[in-house]
């Protein structure tokens, strides 16, 4: 079942029609060339006009549209020659966040990201894309080891939040994700992370403390959900398309406080409708940002990327 | 705010029953009425339960400082709206006469039982001691102070996490406030972490869980998710104690529990421990 967004529905329509004029031309052998050219025309014009006039909220619901392609379908489509690793070595393997050995045109990168599940069984299986302490610390382990043999780490960051269950608490969610803010600063290789789905808070930032951090134009990256936020102002969960107005969660948004360093395209009408060409644009944005970083010394790498976090706020003095 | 029975000045003009006001407190904890000069005498930590109650930064300075010793820096650094957040700004001005702070926490330096360190304490009636960029900018100038001096640095934290209000620029200062600590973690310089009730979210899950000595005070509520998210997500039953101090010392998330009579005596055994000899 493909999902269908409320203003995607009127896109939903033309494309019914334009497959029935197909059909037609198959199996009756009319010729409807033309008027199928005229519906696509119109078609493009309308995915321009409703994608130009987006609503945050609207972002919110593209980001966390099911259709919308996962890290492995990036990692499938990017890179060669994936070898997945599994387990943190000290409790288990965490379905929600995947990574491994991998190739970049010709060049060994670890990769990294959290994983959604397309149906019951598998969103079960990956915990709707949210991790647990194990997750972190397997994410963590894997950084390290691209460390030690001087491959650099390219991270994809999707979920909703860190899993906030019981047996996460007992197992050290908080300290999970703490240990990686600190690590990743001081990691002596590369770092990419790129926002392709959800940026929820914390449980996204514990695997995105990068050098640089690219985000799709669609994806979203948020100090809490829209509607917790929403919950917690106007004590209503439905207010949160205001509350999504609030909390300035866009890919601009980003980019504007400095927080993300490059917004990148998405074919027209969101990733979901051209995953392949998605992740076309993603792999040349990866080839652009990491050959640059790798000639940066160890130190300078470090140096950089401390400042880049450590001028990342905005505050005033007070006047006496 | 009470004040002592004692500490109040044109006390005979005051009406008698404003006076029994001022003298009686109720224990959070066992619900007891306690006479506020006994109460205030033990630290805030009720007599008869032992719950410990919240102090404010200038209360727990107090507490740790030795007399006269602190010297309060970058006080200047106060919130600003980035995001033009509703009623964000009406929120800062709320939490600047509650708490009589202009920020939600309070950094310097001082000597603690004579070791010279740098102390930074947050204040729950700021806000709910929330973490925006003007908290993150002062934990990550006092860390970078006792990096270029070379002193141990104490953190009580207080806070029921990122700041809403600021969006993902509150979101960044756990990463801020976490390079600032991989610093002085490769520097050995010695970081303690004191998780006071309550210490959650954005805040837990950045620097106050990456200390050399991680110590809370009993009973303190200390967790990831806010009670009514943990709430909804559990498909496991919490334990009674889920969230607590004591469930993190079980699950061995804190090296110890300390409580508040003993806790300057603590810090300064571990203080002397990377600091003396």
């Amino acid at each position: 079942m493909r999902t269908v967004l409320d203003f995607e529905k009127p896109i939903a329509e033309l494309d019914a029609n334009i497959e029935a004029l197909k059909r037609l031309t198959a199996e009756q052998g009319i010729d409807k060339s033309e008027e199928i050219a005229a519906l696509e025309r119109d078609r493009e014009r309308l995915l321009r006009e409703i994608f130009r006039n987006l609503t945050p909220w609207d972002r919110t619901l593209l980001a966390r549209h099911p259709q919308r392609p996962y890290t492995l379908d990036y990692i499938r489509a990017i890179f060669d020659d994936f070898v997945e690793l599994h387990g943190d070595r000290q409790f288990g393997d965490d379905g929600a966040i995947v990574g491994g050995m991998a190739w970049l045109e010709e060049k060994p990168v670890m990769v990294i990201g959290q994983q959604k599940g397309r149906d019951l069984k598998e969103r079960q299986k990956r915990n709707f894309g949210m991790a647990k302490p194990e997750g972190y610390r397997k994410a963590l382990r894997l950084m390290q080891l691209a460390e030690k043999f001087g491959r650099p780490v390219v991270t994809f960051v999707d979920t909703p939040a860190a899993d906030p269950g019981v047996e996460s608490e007992g197992r050290g969610i908080s300290e999970a994700i703490a240990r990686n803010l600190r690590e990743m600063i001081l990691l002596k290789v590369p770092i990419v992370s790129v926002i392709i789905g959800e940026g929820g808070s914390g449980g996204a930032l514990g695997i995105a403390v990068a050098d640089r951090v690219l985000m799709q134009e669609y994806a979203i990256y948020s100090v809490i959900p829209p509607e917790g936020c929403a919950a917690i102002i106007w004590r209503d969960p439905k207010r949160a398309p205001e509350a999504a107005e609030a909390l300035k969660l866009t890919a601009h948004d980003a980019l504007r406080f400095g927080v993300v360093d490059e917004v990148i395209e998405e074919p027209l009408g969101g990733a979901h409708r051209d995953p392949l060409r998605a992740a076309h644009i993603v792999k040349e944005a990866l080839l652009r940002h990491l050959p640059p970083l790798q000639k940066l010394s160890v130190s300078k790498l470090r140096e950089s990327r401390y400042e880049r976090y450590r001028r990342l706020g905005m505050w005033r003095l007070a006047i006496e | 705010m009470r004040k002592g029975w004692f500490g109040r000045q044109n006390a005979a003009q005051k009406v008698v029953l404003e006076e029994m006001n001022d003298a009686w407190v109720k224990c959070n904890g066992c619900q007891q009425i306690l006479f506020a000069r006994d109460f205030e005498r033990n630290l805030k930590v009720c007599p008869r339960c032992g719950h410990h109650h919240r102090l404010s930064a200038r209360e727990r300075i107090a507490l740790l400082a030795d007399p006269d010793t602190f010297v309060e820096r970058d006080a200047e650094i106060v919130s600003d709206d980035p995001l033009g957040f509703p009623e964000y700004a009406d929120k800062l001005q709320k939490g600047r006469s509650n708490s009589g702070l202009p920020e939600a926490i309070v950094s310097g330096t001082c000597t603690l039982s004579g070791i010279p360190i740098v102390l930074a304490v947050m204040d729950f009636a700021f806000m709910g001691g929330s973490m925006g960029s003007a908290v993150g900018e002062k934990v990550a100038r006092a860390m970078e102070h006792a990096l270029e001096q070379r002193l141990p640095i104490v953190i009580c934290s207080t806070s029921g996490g990122a700041r809403m209000q600021e969006g993902l620029l509150s979101l960044m200062q756990m990463a801020k406030t976490c390079a600032a600590a991989a610093r002085l973690h490769e520097a050995a310089v010695p970081y303690v972490s004191v998780l006071t009730d309550p210490t959650m979210a954005g805040v837990l899950a950045s620097y106050a869980s990456v200390g050399d000595v991680v110590i809370a005070e009993p009973g303190a509520l200390v967790g990831f998710a806010g009670q009514r998210v943990a709430q909804q997500a559990q498909v496991v039953k919490p334990p009674p104690n889920f969230q607590t101090a004591e469930f993190q010392l079980e699950h061995g998330m804190v090296d110890l529990i300390v409580p508040r009579k003993e806790l300057k005596y603590t810090l300064h055994k571990v203080l002397r421990f990377f600091v003396g000899g």
